[in-house]
């Protein structure tokens, strides 16, 4: 198991050379307890991620989609420290940050940000833009002087298309689009060197999703930012990032470079998945669709041996019996599939 | 496409009133949708969509809501005149509705064979036993393989994608003239929306049944669309085709909407955007409701509102650079 981890580590250098990773998940888990009974006594384990190896590159966008429950969310927390890593190893910046303590994190923060999903719960109804944008700077001491963190504050506004003369207003004045912008410019105010997105644009209409888009876009540029972009839309995630990677029930399925991905799509479920995305021009409607079968099955209770042996249209015995390794099938496309060995 | 009309809505008018101010949310829609014709209402949060289908059920929320004027005929008979009780023989039967959210709109203390049953035995005059073996027979047409264990189980037991399955089993057993979908599969994955679109498809095949397909997603509404109706902040700004639509959309607000979704065919490096936000209903701009955010906006749009007007035999516009006598090449500008 970790000789393969190596293995890939060490391709994906030899391949970019010069490119370091900024961020890296090594066997990563993730196991939340299921507690029951008047005694809460734990009797089983939801394993949302359950070994996953993912490593970002300074100042790409890595794209990480999968369905509902299929834990995407809970990687990207758990590679913010949001959560207690169960199992593995995560490095930022080449610093080992999995069993850090709460305290010895506080730097962490500033370099690592997080947008979330809903602009409607995830900002402080009672408190101003200003100071939504302040306390940040105030809890890392950064830009003491008032007038200075003011200028710092309108700066950042102005720069993801807030008018900075709105500084004394509160959250329910905006509409969602320019509060997903708000949540923007909190994670942006501290300078971060990458900024984990978790669904940032499924809340918002189709007109205002293209302009976020754009800005995310942007400002990778100007501040040369690196993204982790969790998102359950496949033409958004295509758009957005350079490399993805598709999970199922806590594992990951595939990861490879966009055009590879959606080209030439190798595990049966990524083949699935991109079969099952409504096609952007009425003319395209007619073709295969892959249809899968049955449920997904429970987290807590994960089929054996390959996690999607359950619904595979092409299974095989070895698959219900032995977990399959990622495997570098083409150039920079792996996957973890018992067809490709 | 040219079968019998099955609902044909003509000016209708909806408006919520606040301390006597009245904000109109829907405002002088008319289409009309033919026999076994799968029509598509697009638009964004606040453009009325979801209003127009509560109002042609006569579901809109009182006491603040109210259908203001217009005409709905469903088979030739308007329901904005029939008492409230010819209704309840209306919905669920004749007319039939499914919502964008399947966890709350099953009762979570009754199974679903009693909510099955139970619409079954209200609408039709058969015994429950009867009742019992159609609810089995519709829930194994939208691919339940355990339809008689399915009946004896409660909401929670039940995954989104199988309770919005269920949903329309309920929507279709009474064998509906009309299905309005509102955002059916917005709330679900999407290998289970590409189930649910399928199986939407074959049973409007199969019963003929006329489909309003209500939605945001431009995607669903390529899969399965034949006609779509645009509305912008309670107006229907287009009407067309569905392969016209796409081809060469004829409103400003279409072509931003279909330019600013990202393709999963190809790549591009930017997406065009619509500046602005989507107006709400108590600040709509004078004139056109698009004005604000037109990229062809001219001075006449600023003062008086377009008609919606024939383009040609199946298209219809609401803007002014498609009425003659206009001149189009006017002074551009962009506001945001």
């Amino acid at each position: 198991m970790v000789n393969n981890i190596e293995v890939l580590e060490n391709e994906q250098h030899e391949i970019v050379p010069g490119q370091e990773n900024i961020l890296e998940m090594q066997e990563l888990k993730k196991h939340f307890p299921v507690k029951t009974g008047v005694l809460q006594r734990t009797t089983g384990h939801v394993k949302a991620v359950d070994g996953i190896d993912i490593a970002v590159k300074k100042g790409e966008s890595f794209g990480l989609v999968g369905e509902s429950g299929c834990g995407k969310s809970t990687a990207g927390r758990t590679a913010m420290r949001l959560y207690e890593p169960t199992e593995g190893q995560i490095t930022f910046d080449g610093e080992d940050i999995s069993r850090k303590k709460e305290k010895d994190l506080f730097n962490l923060r500033r370099e690592m940000q997080m947008i979330f999903q809903d602009p409607f719960s995830s900002l402080n109804p009672r408190k101003t833009v200003g100071s939504m944008l302040a306390e940040p700077l105030k809890v890392h001491g950064l830009y003491k002087n008032q007038n200075e963190r003011k200028e710092k504050i309108q700066e950042v506004m102005g720069r993801v298309g807030l008018n900075p003369s709105f500084t004394n207003r509160y959250p329910h004045e905006f509409s969602g689009g320019q509060r997903q912008r708000i949540g923007i410019a909190r994670a942006l105010v501290l300078e971060p060197k990458m900024i984990i997105a978790d669904e940032p644009v499924s809340a918002l209409d189709v007109s205002i999703q293209s302009q976020v888009l754009n800005l995310l876009d942007d400002l990778q540029d100007e501040f040369n930012l690196t993204y982790l972009f969790i998102a359950h839309d496949l033409s958004v995630v295509k758009h957005f990032s350079d490399r993805i990677g598709v999970m199922y029930l806590g594992h990951m399925a595939e990861i490879a470079d966009k055009t590879d991905l959606y080209d030439d799509p190798l595990h049966p479920y990524t083949q699935a998945l991109l079969s099952a995305v409504p096609r952007s021009h009425p003319r395209e409607r007619t073709r295969e669709r892959i249809t899968l079968t049955g449920e997904l099955p429970s987290p807590a209770n994960p089929p054996s041996g390959c996690v999607f042996h359950t619904r595979c249209p092409h299974v095989m015995d070895v698959c219900k019996e032995i977990v399959p390794q990622m495997r570098e099938v083409k150039p920079n496309q792996y996957v973890a599939c018992h067809l490709y060995e | 496409m040219n079968g019998e009309t099955v609902i044909d809505i003509r000016h209708l008018k909806t408006s919520f009133f606040s301390k006597k101010t009245e904000l109109p949310v829907v405002d002088d829609v008319s289409f009309s949708v033919h026999k076994g014709e799968t029509l598509a209402i697009v638009g964004e949060s606040g453009s009325g969509k979801s209003m127009t289908a509560l109002s042609i059920m006569r579901l809109v929320p009182t006491p603040n809501g109210e259908i203001v004027d217009g005409e709905i005929y469903f088979n030739d008979r308007d329901l904005l005149k029939q008492k409230e009780k010819e209704m309840f023989k209306v919905r669920g039967n004749e007319i039939s509705m499914i919502f964008q959210e399947p966890m709350t709109s099953l009762n979570p203390v009754y199974t679903i064979g009693d909510q099955i049953r139970e619409q079954l035995t209200y609408h039709q005059d058969i015994t429950r036993r009867e009742a019992h073996q159609i609810g089995i027979e519709m829930l194994q047409t939208v691919g339940f393989s355990r339809a008689k264990e399915i009946m004896g189980e409660y909401p929670h037991r039940l995954s989104g994608g199988m309770r919005q399955r269920v949903m329309i089993a309920m929507a279709l057993s009474n064998n509906p003239q009309l299905l309005i979908a509102d955002e059916p599969t917005t709330a679900l994955d999407v290998t289970v929306q590409a189930q649910i679109l399928e199986l939407m498809q074959k049973l409007s095949k199969e019963y003929d049944s006329a489909i309003i397909l209500i939605t945001h997603d431009l995607g669903v509404v390529a899969e399965l669309a034949e006609r779509v109706v645009v509305m912008y902040g309670g107006q229907v700004v287009e009407e067309a085709p569905i392969d016209e639509l796409f081809d060469d959309p004829l409103h400003p607000y279409s072509e931003g909407l279909l330019n600013s979704i990202p393709k999963i065919e190809g790549t591009q490096d930017r997406l065009d955007s619509i500046p602005g936000t989507v107006p709400t209903p108590d600040n709509l701009p004078v004139g056109c409701n698009f004005v604000t955010r037109c990229p062809y906006a001219m001075e006449l749009c600023q003062q008086e509102e377009p008609r919606l007007m024939d383009k040609d035999s199946s298209r219809k516009v609401r803007c002014f650079l498609h009425e003659e006598g206009i001149a189009t090449d006017g002074q551009q500008h962009r506001s945001s």
